[in-house]
């Protein structure tokens, strides 16, 4: 299959990149009870780091944990270190441009209440970038790196909330690119889409993964395959293993309940 | 199959009596209203002119017009709502979307509930101790707006924190994963959308201050003034206060009087409850989720 071969070919360029993302014993709980414990693992520069697992693993947790959501989330701790490049993030003040050189995309689509045009333009904005021709540049740029251009280039001041799901789903990760970010952490992004826009916004990704890190949440154990280069496997709020996408998908696993997980033979 | 069952008639018959019932309940909630305003329309129509909303009373308050009350009671509900507006729309804001949920927010909660529940004679007598006489504003517009501003932001922040909490999370997560602030988020998502919501509040609270009377008969209204208020250190006479001085206090008041000015109290406060309700209309037509 095509996409094995660009992933082992992507390992290879992977194994050598610099470590992006570091986290080391981590444990994520709400209110003294723990989502996901003892988490340790290396997202690389340039790769696409999948993460697998069922329902309650603790995988959206660890991405909240990542850009310090839990400053702004009621209960919510985070122990041990993680390292963005090579930053202690939890001792970070200024959270706010750690969460600009991430993009997040979540499960379900989140068109804010705004016009399409506005809804890429405001992360430049916010960072004070206000030349119109600027913002039109970027805003085109992202609608078709997110290949939503051509369906909303002649519409881009209607309202953003009126777009269908998967149409919503590109415009957040427009929005998410117009950050210009150096990791795009997606979250379950293909839950509330049709069949066919998860395939474009699969060759989206395959685009990107040369320009950004990728952490790829995903509820598709064929998704992780298609697109990933390493892949972490969650479970109950533990990380049960971390490998090689090709060697785990080929059976080389470590714990026998990733093999079924991956197999579905699993609950 | 369909054939009808003893059971299901009885279902059939309490379900038509209770649909009844409620229909009768609301029935009997319209009554009143209806009678008020006829009753006010039928008595007090005939004193409505302009000469009675834009002169002043004469012969010690048996005749002329309401303008002195009339324009006290617009100064009254301005300086309040100056006053209360702002402090009640910070303190939900912050209440909503920067404090946690902890013990000190649990506090404070309780506190606006039971600030809610104090009777408006408490508030008056407050407001003479603290605004009279401690700050030493004297019996003034100032004072009493202030005490009806007090008295009135339970109402403010409540209407304002439901209709912020009504803008769905994912947005504010959304901006925040953006990088945006949470002043950044506020201002360019939040209130946006919770702004139709906090101005039915706002009018709420203005149909309520301008019949409030207790609060502002010791800390600023007068029986009667012969001259029109010019700054908020002034006393001023107010619609409310008015009413009741000339349906209980002066003797030789004719009838229609009492009935004119409570008419034209009620027709302030319908007007202002329907620009609400139309305002709310038009921004519901807007919204953009």
């Amino acid at each position: 299959m095509v996409s094995e071969q660009g992933g082992a070919a992507a390992t290879q360029a992977s194994s050598a990149a610099p470590i992006k993302v570091a986290v080391r014993d981590v444990t994520i709980s709400y209110g003294g009870v723990a989502a996901l414990s003892g988490v340790s693992l290396e997202v690389r520069e340039h790769e696409v780091f999948g993460i697998i697992g069922p329902a309650n693993a603790g995988k959206t947790s660890f991405l909240k944990a990542l850009n310090r959501m839990d400053s702004f989330t009621d209960g919510m701790g985070v122990e041990g270190d993680i390292h963005f490049d090579g930053v202690p993030v939890d001792r970070l003040r200024n959270v706010y441009a750690l969460r600009k050189r991430i993009g997040v995309v979540f499960p379900l689509p989140v068109g804010l209440p705004m016009t399409i045009y506005e809804n890429v333009a405001l992360a430049p904005r916010l960072s004070g970038i206000n030349r119109k021709a600027e913002l039109d540049l970027i805003v085109e740029r992202c609608l078709m790196r997110a290949a939503l251009w051509d369906e909303v280039k002649d519409r881009l001041n209607s309202l953003g909330s009126l777009l269908s799901g998967g149409q919503q789903q590109r415009l957040t990760i427009a929005r998410a690119l117009s950050q210009q970010p150096e990791v795009l952490m997606l979250d379950e992004f293909s839950i509330a889409v049709d069949p066919v826009t998860t395939m474009r916004i699969e060759e989206v990704l395959k685009e990107l993964r040369s320009e950004m890190t990728i952490i790829l949440v995903t509820n598709l154990v064929q998704q992780a395959e298609r697109l990933a280069n390493r892949t972490a496997f969650f479970l109950g709020g533990e990380c049960i293993e971390v490998g090689d996408t090709a060697e785990l998908f080929a059976g080389q696993v470590e714990d026998q309940r990733t093999r079924d997980y991956i197999e579905g033979k699993f609950g | 199959m369909f054939e009808i069952s003893e059971l299901n008639k009885t279902n059939m018959r309490v379900e038509r009596l209770y649909r009844t019932l409620f229909f009768m309940m609301v029935l009997l909630l319209v009554l009143p209203v209806l009678i008020i305003l006829g009753t006010l329309i039928y008595k007090g129509g005939s004193v409505i002119s302009l000469e009675f909303l834009f002169t002043s009373p004469t012969d010690g308050m048996t005749a002329g017009g309401i303008l002195p009350a009339l324009i006290g009671t617009v100064w009254l509900v301005s300086v309040a709502l100056l006053v209360s507006v702002p402090l009640g729309v910070a303190a939900a804001i912050y209440l909503n979307e920067y404090a946690g949920n902890n013990w000190f927010t649990r506090i404070i909660n309780l506190a606006i509930i039971n600030l809610a529940g104090v009777p408006s004679i408490v508030h008056a007598l407050f407001g003479v101790g603290a605004f009279v006489i401690f700050f030493g504003f004297g019996t003034s517009i100032l004072a009493a707006s202030l005490t009806l501003a007090i008295m009135t932001l339970p109402v403010v922040i409540v209407a304002t924190r439901e209709s912020l909490a009504a803008v769905p999370m994912a947005f504010r997560e959304a901006m925040w994963n953006m990088g945006a602030t949470r002043w950044q988020t506020i201002r360019r998502v939040v209130l946006p959308n919770a702004i139709s919501g906090i101005l039915t509040g706002v009018i709420l609270e203005v149909s309520r201050t301008t019949g409030e009377t207790a609060p502002i008969m010791f800390t600023g209204a007068a029986f009667f003034l012969p001259f029109l208020p010019e700054s908020v250190f002034d006393q001023t006479m107010a619609l409310s206060l008015h009413l009741f001085v000339v349906s209980t206090q002066v003797p030789g008041v004719p009838e229609a009087l009492p009935y004119g000015v409570a008419l034209v109290l009620v027709a302030l406060v319908l007007i202002m409850n329907s620009l609400s309700i139309a305002f709310r209309v038009y921004l519901r037509g807007k919204k953009k989720w």
